[in-house]
């Protein structure tokens, strides 16, 4: 157990900058990984994780070159072997399971080939020992019918059967040493949490050495023995799992756990302030300074080295780390949030509605009219009182983007109306819409990078909608951008500045005010979290928070994170394929009886804890298509009851908590049987 | 997938009916006729109703085109006034010249600039892409006419290793066709293959960087196995509809090198039937010349269809 496999020592990467001066992303960092040991490497965006896990490979992207210190693969040095040595290596010694395996399998060539490529590689079996260990592999990460699967191409592949591939490839050499680079990032909660298992399965089954970097400590929690904290290219923190994440003695941990939401806590996440520096940008002084709240002087003049705690059997990197022994109940605490006034009015309302996204036929485009038996959306009724956030819950392909795109008027709706204030219909055509309507109803997307045009500051960006809207022009339209970037908690300077020159965090700030700024009464977020990292993430919720305190404004929060729907939701709709299947105040939908689907949802959620594990009550198989006909979640039901559920679409039942379920099981039965 | 290739070629003839209308009616709607056009100032008399009566020009311009079109269709394209016999007999030769010719160019242009890309893709701001990319991009930047003029100079004046211009009947053999060639053949290949490598290479870059590049290589795939067997069907995928649009492209190309070389092809005859102003074989060349464009796109779609797994499975699938 205590054989040392793989040894990073004092290793720096670094580039050179256009001003030629040597800036290094990853400083001075030495780590051990020990034979059936699993080691989390943790970190924001920018931390260095992936670049750390990649020189350990020996692999470092174009553009990096090694400043100095070593990579120790069994005592041989890869940082200074050939190409040829270090062909022997890879996939034989230690194998790579990639972030997205739909973009990390070559599109042209079938799965099998791409396995029998590592086996032929890295053993000596025939072509018939391979073709029996290639439909061998595919069994071993649970692949339905391996005999078949073995000739499809990666496309034909569902991301999480994706996944299973590059596992089974990455497993053909018997490695030693398991590399795995956000290896469920972009999957859908269900199928991350059967991946994970899949994961664990795998280290105590084969003895292999894992290396998991991620920035999502919930999937960490569930497969390491010990954690590394990354830092702005430094190891902040490292020790074992269970003390890391329960007892954790650095600020910056401490500050990342307390800001992930948790299904278990009602109310917002405690945000972090600033952001991660720049590689490049720190001088002198401890890396964490700007947003440390234990910070000192001496913080600011000299930076700490890893220490190592030998009661905890823990390195830290901090001065003060001893203010936060015995701190850890704070972690389970979060800010609590103004419920809205369940008296006020309904200013949205949602009803029968339905949208397809078949193509038209020939005729029915002359008749301008949608004939689909079986939409992508169907029956979907909302009505949504005003200051309210409203959820849309679901994996992906459960239609709640589409619906959000139906009320913007960007896409058209079916059947159904969509009803504004006083029951005003809304056109479900954007041109047909009044401005004023227009103006009413704004949209923060996903991605930030995309939605906010880069040749234009940030200036440019928020006096559009002023424009447009208001008319507002010269000395007022200045002094209204200003409002606006102070409402985001952004200071006047950013107003000559280009996207490009934000930071994540920021540019999601300044695609909030952009929202804000047609004074709108409905805003449509489309996970607009998700592309952040978690301490900017606990930010931006509590500004949407604080914004909707402020003004009042009505939000349809769409999200497929169930802990960050729990955090900033008042109301929780829970869609499957397009078909609701509960709805109801948010803290009554995380309580039992649930829906099926809500139950195997809440089942997948990781926390970032070790004692809680997903429970894993359904397949994770992809549907294609909503079925024709009974419940939407029949193909996938763990508690399924019989024909009943295939022919008929379930009622509406209301549970003594509030919420609404669709299921045919009676809901007094559901609670128990959920108990 | 068979529905596809047929909606495909369907699309194509659709295109080359509304082309044969449009020189039908661009020929119609110029002031006078193809006879009087073309006998200019002995335009009266016998000599007219001769020309009149050999062409058909008594019957109704519908008619007319109907006519013309299903003789087309047969094969036949009518009568050349300035030759004096039937169409099909003027093209034919000129159509085997220019063939023999643009087919050398592909045949010698597009493996090397496959070659070409690669080598400049893979060895990236290194020596030989800083070599290869600069004659690329130059040789980019001249127009055919020029460089054509240009190796006649050097090559055929200063030198005297070639013959500066092409001396044979359009009738000559094959072989005969070969030796005269090299010096158009270079002239036409230098953009076509300029074009093509630089695409060829730019996609090579793009798939390098990759992904699934990145992973084959964490596999400890040997490099030359990992650029033949996971960069290159990748990369080259997308360069098909490219090399397609270059080929097509390259018509244009054929035209002026065959009448700076003085080459009996399709391009020269389409300037001296314009000077001429022998309207019957200027439309039968528009109509070949929309052929062959159309018929290239069609095979590089119908290529891409078959090598793209993405695009192969979604078809059956349907």
């Amino acid at each position: 157990m205590n054989e040392i496999i793989e040894s990073v020592k004092n290793l720096s990467i670094g580039f050179n900058s256009q001003k030629g001066k040597q800036i290094s992303i990853l400083r001075n960092v030495s780590t051990n990984i020990k034979k059936g040991e699993t080691v989390g490497i943790v970190g924001e965006s920018g931390s260095g994780k992936s670049t750390l896990a990649l020189a350990m490979m020996g692999y470092i992207k174009q553009g990096l070159f090694p400043l100095k210190g070593q990579c120790l693969f069994k005592s041989e040095d890869l940082l200074k072997m050939s190409s040829r040595q270090l062909e022997k290596i890879r996939g034989r010694k230690i194998a790579m399971i990639p972030q997205n395996a739909g973009q990390a399998l070559t599109p042209n060539l079938k799965i099998g080939y791409q396995i029998d490529e590592a086996l032929k590689l890295h053993t000596d079996l025939n072509k018939t020992e391979r073709d029996k260990k290639i439909s061998e592999l595919l069994n071993k990460v649970r692949l339905p019918s391996p005999e078949t699967m073995a000739f499809r191409y990666p496309h034909e592949l569902s991301g999480g059967q994706q996944q299973r591939v590059a596992v089974a490839m990455a497993l053909a050499g018997k490695p030693d040493l398991l590399l795995l680079d956000e290896p469920t990032t972009g999957l859908d909660v269900t199928t991350q949490a059967h991946v994970l298992e899949l994961l664990r399965f795998i280290a105590k089954d084969t003895g292999t050495s894992m290396i998991y970097v991620s920035h999502d400590l919930g999937a960490i929690a569930q497969v390491s023995d010990r954690i590394v904290v990354m830092y702005a290219g430094e190891i902040v923190l490292e020790g074992p799992a269970r003390k890391i994440l329960k007892e954790p003695i650095h600020p910056y941990t401490y500050g990342l756990l307390k800001s992930i939401p948790k299904l278990s806590l009602a109310g917002l996440p405690a945000s972090m302030p600033g952001s991660q520096p720049q590689p490049g940008s720190i001088n002198e002084g401890c890396s964490f300074y700007d947003r440390c709240n234990l910070a000192t002087d001496n913080c600011k003049k000299n930076s700490p080295d890893l220490e190592h705690i030998k009661e905890l059997d823990t390195n830290v990197r901090c001065f003060n780390y001893k203010e936060l022994i015995n701190q850890n109940n704070n972690l389970q605490t979060s800010i609590t949030k103004k419920s809205n006034n369940s008296e006020a009015n309904e200013v949205l309302k949602l009803k029968d509605v339905s949208i397809s996204y078949a193509k038209q036929k020939f005729f029915d485009q002359l008749l301008n009219k949608i004939s689909d038996q079986n939409p992508t959306v169907k029956d979907i009724n909302i009505d949504i009182k005003k200051g309210e956030t409203i959820a849309l819950v679901g994996e992906s392909g459960s239609g709640k983007s589409t619906i959000l795109k139906s009320i913007a008027g960007l896409l058209k709706t079916k059947d159904g109306q969509i009803k504004f204030e006083n029951d005003r219909i809304l056109s479900s055509d954007l041109k047909m819409r009044n401005p004023n309507d227009l103006r009413a109803i704004q949209l923060i997307f996903q991605n930030p990078d995309e939605s906010l045009n880069p040749n234009h500051t940030v200036e440019q960006i928020l006096s559009q909608p002023l424009k447009l809207y208001f008319n507002l022009s010269g000395e007022e339209l200045k002094k209204n951008i200003i409002d606006l970037l102070k409402k985001v908690r952004l200071g006047e300077f950013y107003m000559s500045r280009y996207p490009r020159q934000l930071s994540g965090g920021e540019k999601q700030r300044v695609a909030v005010a952009r929202a804000f700024a047609a004074k709108p009464d409905i805003i449509l977020c489309d996970e607009v979290t998700s592309a952040l990292d978690v301490s900017v993430q606990a930010a931006v919720l509590n500004l949407l928070q604080q914004l909707k305190e402020d003004l009042g404004t009505t939000y349809v929060f769409v999200s497929h994170d169930l802990a960050v729907v729990r955090a900033i939701s008042d109301r929780v709709a829970v869609l499957y394929q397009g078909r609701l299947c509960e709805i109801g105040p948010s803290q009554n939908v995380y309580k039992f009886p649930s829906h099926p689907y809500t139950e195997v949802l809440l089942g997948a959620v990781l926390e970032p804890d070790p004692d809680i594990k997903p429970k894993l009550v359904a397949e994770d198989i992809v549907e294609e298509k909503p079925p024709e006909k009974g419940c939407s979640f029949q193909g996938r039901c763990p508690r399924k009851i019989g024909d009943i559920c295939n022919s008929e679409v379930p009622p509406w039942q209301i549970g003594e908590n509030g919420n609404a379920i669709r299921c045919h099981i009676n809901i007094e039965e559901l609670a128990s049987l959920q108990q | 997938m068979l529905l596809l290739i047929l909606k495909r070629i369907g699309l194509g003839l659709i295109t080359l009916f509304i082309v044969s209308l449009i020189t039908f009616v661009g020929v119609e709607v110029l002031p006078g006729d193809a006879c009087t056009t073309y006998l200019e100032r002995e335009a009266y008399g016998a000599a007219l109703d001769a020309c009149i009566k050999r062409l058909g020009l008594d019957v109704p311009a519908y008619e007319r085109y109907l006519d013309w079109a299903s003789n087309v269709v047969r094969g036949d394209f009518g009568y050349s006034l300035s030759g004096e016999m039937p169409i099909n007999e003027v093209l034919g030769p000129r159509v085997k010249n220019s063939l023999v010719l643009a087919s050398v160019s592909i045949l010698i242009g597009i493996p090397l600039a496959i070659v070409l890309g690669i080598i400049t893709a893979l060895w990236r701001d290194k020596l030989p892409d800083i070599m290869i990319s600069t004659i690329t991009i130059f040789s980019m930047t001249i127009p055919e006419f020029i460089s054509a003029t240009l190796l006649i100079l050097i090559v055929a004046i200063w030198l005297g290793w070639l013959p500066g211009i092409v001396i044979i009947p359009s009738d000559a053999t094959f072989y005969e066709l070969l030796s005269n060639i090299i010096l158009p053949v270079v002239a036409i290949s230098m953009i076509m293959t300029a074009h093509m490598a630089r695409m060829v290479r730019s996609s090579v870059i793009q798939v390098m960087a990759s992904d699934y590049v990145q992973m084959a290589i964490l596999k400890g795939v040997p490099y030359w196995k990992m650029v033949f067997r996971h960069v290159l069907p990748n990369a080259l995928l997308p360069a098909i509809n490219v090399v397609a649009l270059t080929i097509a492209w390259l018509l244009g190309g054929v035209v002026v090198t065959e009448v700076v070389f003085n080459y009996p092809g399709l391009g020269r005859l389409v300037i001296e039937s314009i000077s001429n102003r022998d309207l019957p074989v200027v439309q039968a060349l528009a109509i070949i010349l929309a052929s062959i464009y159309v018929g290239i796109n069609l095979i590089a779609d119908l290529m891409t269809l078959m090598l793209n797994p993405r695009l192969k499975s979604l078809q059956i699938r349907k």
